[in-house]
């Protein structure tokens, strides 16, 4: 659509001249193979800047997710997030951790529901971003990692699993700030992941936390 | 040939000095690409040697960059000089902003920085209001960056929080905002012709940077602040200065000055320059950062613009006002 295009290309043109919007791939280099990306989540613009580090090529095929409750709020808003960044809608809070369920015996409700639509672009080929996270975090250190990841790369054992670290981006706009102040932020991409064989849930989610934290020095 | 210059228009006049960088730079660049070719037989000198061609490659290439948006800037006219510099003066407070710790309560202060005290200082300078832009921000900004900043209820360093805003904006913005004020600068007889003002003070800057950069590397001297520059000490300094002054005494005929005026003039201009690029190495230290760009600390994406453009923040004001008050213009 065209005033989609338009519309981020002029988005991009402010993302850039605010923040700079660079991208840093020290451990892999940008390709149009089928990635999961996972990043630290500071901010609702976290989705905006990773989507505008991305070089053009990969953008088309990459789908960040977006939180429902904020990047629906209004029919702009919901404009915006399909049209333009291509996002994909969850609820936030992610999905019900299922080793809580399983350890008291009775049967997980429906642990891929929230992930659905995840897994229909993951079907369809696309990337996706997300931010495993969940919700924002305060202080500047992410929080633990909810388990969404762990099942997504199990279930696409072939996707590659990129950590990545958006760096500065809660200066640009802190909580409850609407005008955008100039901060130059960078999005660090690091070496691939993967899951090992046999290896459990939380300490693969550990580790996959370590090695986005990790990208914050490089 | 000198009469034959004199009879050109101040626009041919102008033209042709940007012609004779350009064929300089020309010469430069193809040289430097010749160079390039050749092999030395030792081998651990051909490294050192390429290495060497790498750095001054690296510089040509930003003196072509500064030199072609310079070009641009001249042919679009005075306006588009502002804007371009307002533009620098935004990425270069981007550049230490982004590198100075700020908190929450500094958002409202920022904001103020960068959409409402960069675009007036540069109105003031486009419409040539030159008594209030001298004085638009060290009293009246200066004022109210600490009151938006009491407002934001955070009392925690707050001196430092505001005095760090104050000097990312007087360096970036204020100093910045000098350079197109000089090419409104109306000297009798000297009409259309302050492109050459403004060359004349970035060329003499940029000489005595790079005379005193090359004359540290040579003479090897301890360094007199080691903790703030491994580089600076007197000497090479002293070197950077006469050089400089005497380059800018040589170019008194594309200026308003005379020969011993120009001198003058330079010599201020350089000791304002060189020493501006000391103090802002300083809070490079302070920061545990060697570059204000990208090789220190990649992490923020600077591109090191600042370290650039460091030397004539400080110069510009400091020339400007020389320049007013003593030719009173």
């Amino acid at each position: 659509m065209f005033a989609a295009k338009l519309l981020g290309w002029l988005l991009l043109g402010v993302v850039r001249l605010l923040t700079g919007a660079q991208a840093r791939w020290v451990g892999c280099p940008p390709k149009a193979e089928q990635r999961i990306y996972f990043a630290n989540h500071q901010s609702h613009i976290d989705l905006v800047m990773i989507w505008a580090a991305l070089p053009e090529e990969l953008r088309s095929i990459t789908r960040p997710i977006a939180a429902r409750d904020y990047w629906a709020g209004t029919p702009w808003k919901r404009w915006i997030t399909t049209e333009v960044f291509h996002a994909i809608y969850v609820e936030r809070g992610g999905a019900p951790d299922p080793n809580a369920a399983t350890e008291q015996g009775a049967p997980p409700p429906d642990p891929l529901a929230p992930l659905q639509p995840l897994i229909d672009a993951l079907e369809s080929g696309d990337s996706i971003i997300i931010f495993p996270e969940g919700t924002r975090g305060h202080t500047g250190e992410p929080q633990k990692f909810k388990s969404g990841l762990y099942t997504l790369a199990q279930m696409f054992p072939d996707a590659v699993l990129v950590p990545a670290w958006i760096d500065n981006v809660q200066r640009v706009m802190p909580k409850g700030e609407v005008v955008p102040v100039p901060i130059l932020c960078s999005v660090t991409f690091g070496v691939p992941i993967r899951v090992e064989p046999g290896e459990e849930r939380r300490p693969f989610l550990d580790r996959a936390r370590d090695a986005v934290i990790a990208l914050r020095s490089v | 040939m000198n009469a034959w210059l004199r009879s050109l228009s101040p626009t041919e006049q102008v033209a042709l000095l940007f012609l004779a960088v350009f064929g300089l730079l020309a010469a430069v660049s193809t040289f430097t690409l010749v160079m390039g070719f050749r092999e030395r037989r030792n081998p651990q000198r051909d490294a050192a040697w390429q290495e060497d061609l790498a750095h001054v490659r690296g510089l040509l290439r930003t003196t072509w960059i500064m030199v072609v948006v310079f070009w641009i800037a001249w042919a679009l006219g005075e306006g588009f000089a502002t804007v371009l510099f307002a533009l620098i003066g935004f990425f270069a407070l981007r550049e230490f902003i982004t590198l100075s710790p700020t908190r929450r309560g500094d958002h409202r202060s920022l904001i103020l920085a960068f959409f409402v005290v960069l675009p007036i200082q540069f109105v003031l300078v486009g419409t040539a209001r030159f008594d209030l832009f001298t004085v638009f921000i060290p009293v009246y900004v200066f004022f109210a960056i600490p009151v938006a900043a009491a407002l934001a209820n955070d009392p925690s360093h707050f001196l430092e929080r505001n005095a760090k805003l104050q000097w990312g904006i007087m360096v970036c913005v204020y100093g910045l905002s000098h350079v197109p004020a000089l090419l409104l600068l109306s000297f009798p007889n000297y009409e259309g012709k302050s492109a050459f003002l403004v060359f004349f003070l970035v060329a003499v800057v940029q000489t005595c940077g790079l005379v005193q950069h090359v004359a540290a590397r040579k003479l090897q001297r301890p360094a007199f602040a080691p903790n703030v520059s491994r580089s600076f000490e007197w000497r090479s300094w002293g070197v950077g200065m006469a050089v400089a002054s005497v380059v800018g005494a040589l170019m008194s005929f594309i200026t308003p000055f005379k020969f011993g005026q120009a001198l003058a003039m330079a010599l201020i201009a350089s000791v304002a320059g060189s020493m501006g690029h000391l103090v802002m190495k300083a809070g490079k230290r302070d920061r545990g950062i060697p570059n204000w760009g990208q090789r220190g600390v990649g992490v923020t994406g600077a591109n090191g613009l600042l370290d650039r453009v460091d030397a004539l923040c400080f110069a510009a004001p400091i020339f400007f006002h020389s320049v007013r008050w003593y030719f009173g213009v």
